[in-house]
C-alpha cells in the first residue's frame, strides 16, 4: 500500500456567520473554488492534474448543494477533468475529506485536493433537515437531544462546572490572540479577495481577545429553557442517563464554537507525485479513524476515536507532540484531555473553535493545517487532530512530519 | 334490529339517525359500520338527496368503539392477525372516506352530496372521528357534553382517521393536547379550539343542521386536503414552521412517557410519516401503526384493566347477589384526621349525610374544616360552584362523640392505627349504634378479623381501606375478615359504588394487598439506598418502568416515622423470620438524624423552606457506603418491578386476592403500577411466564431468597398457563 503525504494546506480566515460578517456576501461556491485555485497556484500544478476534489460540506442545500464539490471544480481554473464529491460527516467533513482523500492515494491514486466549506450565514445550519431529529421512530428510539444539551450532559457526567468551561473558553481566546499577533499562522491563512483583488476578508472576524471570566460569568446558559421547560429534552436525556439526578446548563455563546463562514483545502498526495515535480512532502498521513458512539451524549467520539487511530499508528498520547481537539463546546475538550491525563500545553495551543469559530464542513482541514503550522513552527513531528461529530460519532487523523 | 335508520324530507335532506336498540349510549361495532355504509350509499344514489345530515336518536352522539372487541380485535382476527386488523382498519376508512367524498368526482372535486353531523351531546373516539369526515360539524350545547378522542387514555390512538384528520384540521401543535393527552372539551371549548363548526340550541340543532345542508347542496364540499394547494397548519416536518414543532414533539412524548406507552409513540410517528404524503397514504399510514399497535399487549392489557375491569368491579361484579340491597343514609367517621376528613367529603358529595366525630368537638370541627379547604380549591378552579359547595358541606356533621351514630348504616373508623386504640374505638362505637349498621375500619396494616373480635358483632364487621389523599384516589379495597357476612360485603360494595369508587374485594392477611405489594417495593428502594445505589438512579429506574413517582418521594410523602413504624410492628411481628434488617438499617438512620420526610422538610430528598422538593439529599457513608461502580440500570428496574409482582403473586397464592383481574386494577389505581402493563399479572402475561421465572432466578441468586419464583408462578411456567 501506497503512503499518503499532504503537500500543502490552505485556509482562509473565518468571518462572523451573520448578515453582517465579512463573508457574507461571497458565494459558497467562489470561495471553494478560491481555495481550489489557491493550492493549484502555490503549488505549480497545471490543469486537469489532481485525480478527485473530495469537499466536506454539511448543508447541502440551496447553493450548498447539487455537488458544489464538482461545481466548485467548475468555477475554479483546476480543469473540468476533475471530478469532485461533496462528502458530509458533520463537524468532521473537511478532515474526512482529508482521510478519503487519502485512502484514494494510499489505493494507487496520485493527487487529490480535499477541504470543506460551510458558509453559516448565507445557508442556515439544520435547514437541510435531519430525520434524527424529527422522525420519532428514530428520536425516540435514540434519545435524540440537540447538541448543546448533549455537551452539557458531558459537562454533568465528567464534572465539569460553569467555571471550569468559562476558564478554557477564556484561554482559546488568549491563545488564538497570541497566535495571530505573533504571527503563527503564517502563510497558510489565505485572504479573500474579490474579482478585482480587492480584499474582503483577511483576519479571522469573530475573535474577542478581550474576553474575561466575569464578562463570560454574566452569560446566560443557552440550552436550560429547552432542557427543563418546552419541550424538556433534560427528562429524554436522564431516560438515557438514569443515574444523573439533573442535567447540569453550562454552555452558552461564549464557550461553544462560534458560527462562522470560511473554507480549507489540503494537497494531499504520493510520495512519487512530489517527486516528480519537485514538491517537498510536509507530513505524512500516519493513522485514520473514525466511529460511532451513544447518539445522546453525541459529543464523546472523539476519545474512542484517538484510540483506534494511535492504535493503528503503534503509538501512545506519550508519541503526540500536538494535539487539536476541535472547540465544539469547552466540556468535550476537557473531557478529552480528562480520559487522556493531558495538561493544556499540547492541547489546542494556538486557541481553536471557540475564539475563531467552527465552519462546519471546513473545520476539520482547518485544524489539519494549523497543527501542521505549529509542527513546523516548533520544529516537532506529530500531531493528533480529532472531532466530535453530531449524531454520535468521532474521526482522527494522525499526522507525522517527514 | 339496526343501530341506524334513515329518513328523506320533503325538501331531499337525508338524515341518517343512530340509535342503538336498548342502550343508554351509542357504541360503534363492525357490523353497525356496514349498515352506516349501506344507508349512506342509499342517500349518495337517491337523487332526490341533496344532502344529509347524521345525527343521533339520544342524548349523546356516540361514546365511542366497542372497547370489549377492540382488546380482542387481536385474538379475533384470525391466523394472521395484522393481515385481519389491517383490512378491516382500511374497511372503515373507506367508510368514512366514502362520507367525506359525499359522492363527488374525485378529479374535479365536483357533484359531492354536503354532510352535516349534528352532535346532540357528547360525541367521543369513533362519535367524533365520523364528524371529522364530515363537511361540517354542529353539536348541541347541551350540559355535560363532551367532544374529542380519549383513546390515548385506554393506550390506544384514533385509528378511523380520527388522527390524520385532527392534524390537518388544526396542525400537529393544536391537536396535540386533543391526541396526546386525550382532552374532551365541552362545546363551546371544541369551538373555540375548532373541533366542531358551530354549536347551536339542542331542540335548534337538527334544523340548523338541515338548512345548511340545503345551502350547502350543489355547492363544492371539499375538504381543504382534498384541494389542490392545501397546506398543512403549523408546518410539515420538513418545512421552517413545522421542523421545530416536530422536533418537540418528539422529545415531549418521549419524556412524558418514559418511552414506555406504545399508543403515544405509534401515533406520533403516523402523524410524521402522514405528515409528508397525500391524504389517502396518510390514511394507510395510520392503519400500518394502529395494526403494529395492537399487536402490542400493552392497549389490550390497559383497555382490560383501565375499562372493562374497572367497570365490572364498579358495576358490582363481587358483590353477593343475594344480598338484600341496603342503601346508607346516614355514614358515622369516627377520626377527623386526613383520612377520616377525606371520607366525610367523598362521602357528603355523593349525597351520604355524615357525622364526623373524634375526641372532642374541636377536633371534629377541624375535620370537617379539612373537608371545607378542598372544596375551596376546587371551586377556585371553576370545578364545583358554590352552591354545590355548600350543599355537600351541609350534609357533614362535626360530632363531640359517637353518641351521635345510633342512627348510622355504615361506620368507618379512621382513628390512630394502634392495635389496642383501635379495639377500644371499635367496642365504643359498637355501643353507640343500632343492630342494623356494619361498621369498618380503615386500617392499612392491621389484620381485621383481629379487630372484629372488639365489634359486638363480627359478622357486621369488615375493612374499608382508602388511599390517601382520598378525594383522589380512586381505589378502595374491601376487605373481607374471617366472619365477614355477605350482607356486610354488599353494603360495603354499594357504599363505594355510590361514592364513585373503584372497589376490590380482597381476604383478611397482613397488610391486605395493596400495602402488602407496596412495601416490598419502597423497601427495596431503601435497601438499595443501604448498597450505595445512587438515588437518582433509582428514582429515574422506577419512572422508566412506568410508575408515576418515585419510590423515595413516595417515601417521603407518607414518611419515614411511619416506615419505621411498620418496620416495628413487622419485626415484632415475624420475629427471627423478619427479612428486612438491611432496610431498617437505612431507616432507623434516617430517623437518628431527624429526616423524617416531606413533612419534616428533609427525607431522601432536600426541601426548601416552604416544603417544596430542591433535590436529592446525598445519604452519608454510614447509611450508604459509596460504591466504585453502578448497578446495571436494567438490573436496578427488574428489582423495583419484581419487588411488585412477586408480592402480588404471593397475595394470589396465599388467597388474599381472589383473582388477577382485581390484582391488577388494584395495583394501577391503588398505587400506581406501571398503567402501560395493565398491572402485574397482565405484565406477566405479557412478559411471558419463563422469562419472569428467569429473571427471577437471577435476582434470587444475586440479591437474595424473596426474589425466588413463588410455587403459583413456577407452576404456570410449568403448565403453560397464562393470568388471563
Amino acid at each position: 500500500m501506497n503512503e499518503a503525504f499532504i503537500y500543502d494546506a490552505v485556509r482562509t480566515p473565518r468571518g462572523k456567520g451573520r448578515k453582517d460578517g465579512a463573508l457574507h456576501e461571497v458565494t459558497a461556491v467562489s470561495l471553494s473554488a478560491r481555495m481550489l485555485d489557491s493550492v493549484a497556484e502555490r503549488n505549480g500544478l497545471e490543469a486537469d492534474l489532481v485525480d478527485d476534489v473530495v469537499w466536506g460540506n454539511v448543508t447541502q442545500v440551496a447553493e450548498q448543494g447539487g455537488c458544489l464539490a464538482r461545481a466548485a471544480v467548475l468555477m475554479s481554473g483546476i480543469g473540468e477533468r476533475v471530478p469532485g464529491v461533496s462528502i458530509n460527516r458533520f463537524c468532521a467533513s473537511g478532515l474526512e475529506a482529508v482521510n478519503m482523500a487519502s485512502c484514494q492515494i494510499m489505493g494507487g491514486g496520485t493527487a487529490c485536493i480535499a477541504g470543506g466549506v460551510e458558509m453559516m450565514s448565507r445557508v442556515p445550519m439544520g435547514s437541510d433537515g435531519a430525520a434524527i431529529a424529527v422522525d420519532p421512530l428514530l428520536a425516540m428510539g435514540s434519545h435524540f437531544v440537540p447538541q448543546g444539551i448533549s455537551a452539557d450532559i458531558i459537562a454533568t457526567e465528567f464534572g465539569f462546572s460553569r467555571k471550569d468551561c468559562d476558564r478554557y473558553a477564556v484561554e482559546s481566546q488568549k491563545r488564538a490572540a497570541a497566535a495571530w499577533s505573533e504571527g503563527r499562522f503564517g502563510s497558510s491563512v489565505v485572504p479573500v479577495a474579490d474579482q478585482n483583488g480587492l480584499t474582503i476578508l483577511d483576519r479571522d472576524e469573530h475573535m474577542r481577545p478581550d474576553t474575561t471570566l466575569e464578562g463570560l460569568g454574566e452569560l446566560k446558559p443557552s440550552f436550560q429553557d429547552i432542557g427543563e421547560n418546552m419541550p424538556g429534552f433534560d427528562k429524554v436525556a436522564l431516560i438515557k442517563y438514569p443515574h444523573l439526578e439533573r442535567i447540569q446548563h453550562v454552555h452558552h455563546a461564549g464557550n461553544s464554537s462560534g458560527v462562522v463562514d470560511g473554507a480549507a483545502a489540503v494537497l494531499v498526495a504520493s510520495r512519487d507525485f512530489g517527486w516528480d515535480r519537485g514538491l517537498t512532502p510536509k507530513a505524512r498521513v500516519a493513522a485514520m479513524s473514525k466511529t460511532g458512539s451513544d447518539p445522546t451524549i453525541m459529543l464523546t467520539g472523539p476519545v474512542p476515536a484517538a484510540r483506534m487511530a494511535l492504535d493503528a499508528a503503534r503509538m501512545t498520547v506519550a508519541d503526540i507532540d500536538l494535539f487539536e481537539v476541535n472547540e465544539a463546546f469547552s466540556s468535550v475538550v476537557l473531557r478529552f484531555m480528562q480520559a487522556f491525563d493531558l495538561g493544556p500545553e499540547r492541547v489546542n495551543v494556538n486557541g481553536g473553535a471557540i475564539a475563531m469559530g467552527h465552519p462546519l464542513g471546513a473545520t476539520g482541514a482547518m485544524l489539519l493545517g494549523t497543527a501542521l503550522d505549529e509542527l513546523e513552527r516548533t520544529g516537532k513531528s506529530t500531531a493528533l487532530v480529532v472531532l466530535c461529530v453530531a449524531a454520535g460519532m468521532g474521526a482522527a487523523t494522525i499526522i507525522e512530519r517527514v | 334490529m339496526s343501530d341506524f335508520r334513515s329518513s328523506v324530507d320533503a325538501e331531499g335532506v337525508a338524515t341518517i339517525t343512530w340509535d342503538v336498540p336498548g342502550a343508554r349510549m351509542n357504541v360503534m361495532t363492525a357490523a353497525a359500520f356496514s349498515e352506516l355504509e349501506e344507508l349512506f350509499d342509499a342517500a349518495i344514489a337517491d337523487d332526490r338527496v341533496k344532502g344529509v345530515v347524521i345525527t343521533s336518536g339520544k342524548k349523546d352522539f356516540a361514546g365511542g368503539m366497542d372497547l370489549n372487541a377492540l382488546s380482542e380485535m387481536s385474538r379475533s382476527a384470525g391466523e394472521e392477525p395484522a393481515h385481519g386488523i389491517f383490512d378491516e382498519v382500511m374497511r372503515i376508512h373507506g367508510i368514512l372516506r366514502k362520507i367525506e367524498r359525499g359522492g363527488m368526482d374525485p378529479a374535479s372535486l365536483e357533484g359531492g352530496k354536503p354532510v352535516a353531523a349534528a352532535l346532540t351531546g357528547t360525541a367521543m373516539g369513533i362519535g367524533y372521528e365520523i364528524p371529522l369526515a364530515c363537511h361540517r360539524v354542529f353539536c348541541a350545547d347541551s350540559p355535560g357534553a363532551r367532544v374529542g378522542l380519549p383513546e390515548i387514555r385506554v393506550g390506544l390512538f384514533p385509528a378511523a382517521g380520527g388522527t390524520t384528520r385532527l392534524v390537518r384540521k388544526l396542525g400537529l401543535f393544536a391537536a396535540s393536547p386533543f391526541l396526546f393527552r386525550g382532552k374532551t372539551p365541552d362545546p363551546k371549548a371544541a369551538l373555540a379550539a375548532g373541533l366542531v363548526d358551530e354549536i347551536a340550541a339542542p331542540e335548534a340543532l337538527l334544523e340548523t343542521a338541515r338548512k345548511w345542508v340545503l345551502a350547502a347542496a350543489g355547492k363544492p364540499v371539499a375538504k381543504p386536503w382534498d384541494r389542490r394547494g392545501y397546506r398543512m397548519p403549523g408546518g410539515r416536518p420538513y418545512d421552517k414552521e413545522g421542523f421545530p414543532v416536530f422536533l418537540g414533539a418528539s422529545s415531549m412524548v418521549n419524556a412524558e412517557t418514559q418511552g414506555v406507552y406504545p399508543a403515544a409513540k405509534a401515533m406520533l410517528s403516523a402523524v410524521y410519516e402522514g405528515a409528508q404524503v397525500p391524504f389517502d397514504a396518510a390514511l394507510r399510514i395510520e392503519a400500518r401503526w394502529f395494526t403494529k399497535l395492537l399487536m402490542d399487549p400493552s392497549p389490550s392489557a390497559m383497555i382490560r384493566t383501565l375499562f372493562v375491569s374497572k367497570k365490572a368491579l364498579e358495576k358490582g361484579e363481587r358483590r353477593p347477589a343475594s344480598a338484600p340491597r341496603r342503601e346508607v343514609r346516614r355514614l358515622g367517621v369516627l377520626g377527623a384526621g386526613m383520612m377520616g376528613s377525606g371520607i366525610a367529603l367523598v362521602s357528603a358529595r355523593a349525597g351520604i349525610d355524615v357525622s364526623l366525630a373524634d375526641q372532642d368537638l374541636d377536633r371534629a370541627a377541624a375535620g370537617k374544616a379539612a373537608a371545607e379547604r378542598i372544596l375551596a380549591g376546587e371551586a377556585k378552579r371553576g370545578r364545583i360552584g358554590a352552591e354545590r359547595m355548600a350543599e355537600t358541606l351541609s350534609r357533614i356533621r362535626a360530632e363531640p362523640d359517637c353518641s351521635a351514630f345510633a342512627d348510622c348504616d355504615l361506620v368507618i373508623e379512621a382513628v390512630f392505627e394502634d392495635p389496642a386504640v383501635k379495639a377500644d374505638m371499635i367496642s365504643r362505637v359498637g355501643a353507640a349504634v343500632g343492630g342494623q349498621c356494619v361498621v369498618a375500619t380503615n386500617t392499612s396494616t392491621l389484620p381485621v378479623t383481629g379487630l372484629a373480635d372488639a365489634a359486638p358483632d363480627p359478622g357486621r364487621f369488615l375493612g374499608i381501606h382508602f388511599f390517601s389523599p382520598v378525594h383522589k384516589m380512586l381505589l378502595v379495597e374491601v376487605i373481607r375478615g374471617r366472619k365477614t357476612s355477605d350482607d356486610a360485603v354488599a353494603l360495603a360494595l354499594d357504599y363505594v359504588s355510590r361514592i364513585r369508587k373503584t372497589p376490590i374485594v380482597v381476604n383478611d392477611g397482613r397488610f391486605f394487598y395493596a400495602n402488602r405489594c407496596v412495601i416490598p417495593y419502597l423497601n427495596e428502594a431503601i435497601r438499595m439506598v443501604g448498597e450505595g445505589v445512587g438515588p437518582a438512579l433509582i428514582e429515574n429506574c422506577a419512572k422508566r418502568v412506568g410508575m408515576p413517582v418515585g419510590p423515595l418521594q413516595l417515601v417521603d410523602e407518607t414518611s419515614i416515622e411511619l416506615a419505621a413504624s411498620i418496620a416495628k410492628a413487622s419485626r415484632s411481628a415475624m420475629g427471627a423470620a423478619y427479612p428486612d434488617d438491611d432496610v431498617d438499617a437505612v431507616v432507623f438512620g434516617m430517623v437518628e438524624l431527624g429526616r423524617l420526610g416531606r413533612k419534616a422538610r428533609a427525607g431522601f430528598y432536600e426541601y426548601d423552606d416552604s416544603g417544596k422538593r430542591v433535590g436529592l439529599w446525598r445519604p452519608p457513608d454510614a447509611i450508604a457506603p459509596s460504591r466504585a461502580v453502578q448497578p446495571d440500570p436494567a438490573e436496578v428496574r427488574e428489582r423495583l418491578l419484581m419487588a411488585q409482582v412477586l408480592a402480588a403473586v404471593r397475595a394470589l397464592e396465599e388467597g388474599v386476592l381472589d383473582n388477577p383481574k382485581e390484582g391488577d386494577v388494584g395495583a394501577v389505581f391503588g398505587w400506581g403500577f406501571a398503567p402501560w402493563s395493565g398491572g402485574p399479572f397482565s405484565w406477566l402475561d405479557a412478559t411471558g411466564t419463563s422469562r419472569a421465572v428467569e429473571i427471577c432466578s437471577r435476582l434470587a441468586a444475586r440479591h437474595g431468597e424473596r426474589f425466588r419464583a413463588p410455587e403459583l408462578l413456577a407452576a404456570r411456567e410449568r403448565e403453560r398457563r397464562r393470568f388471563h
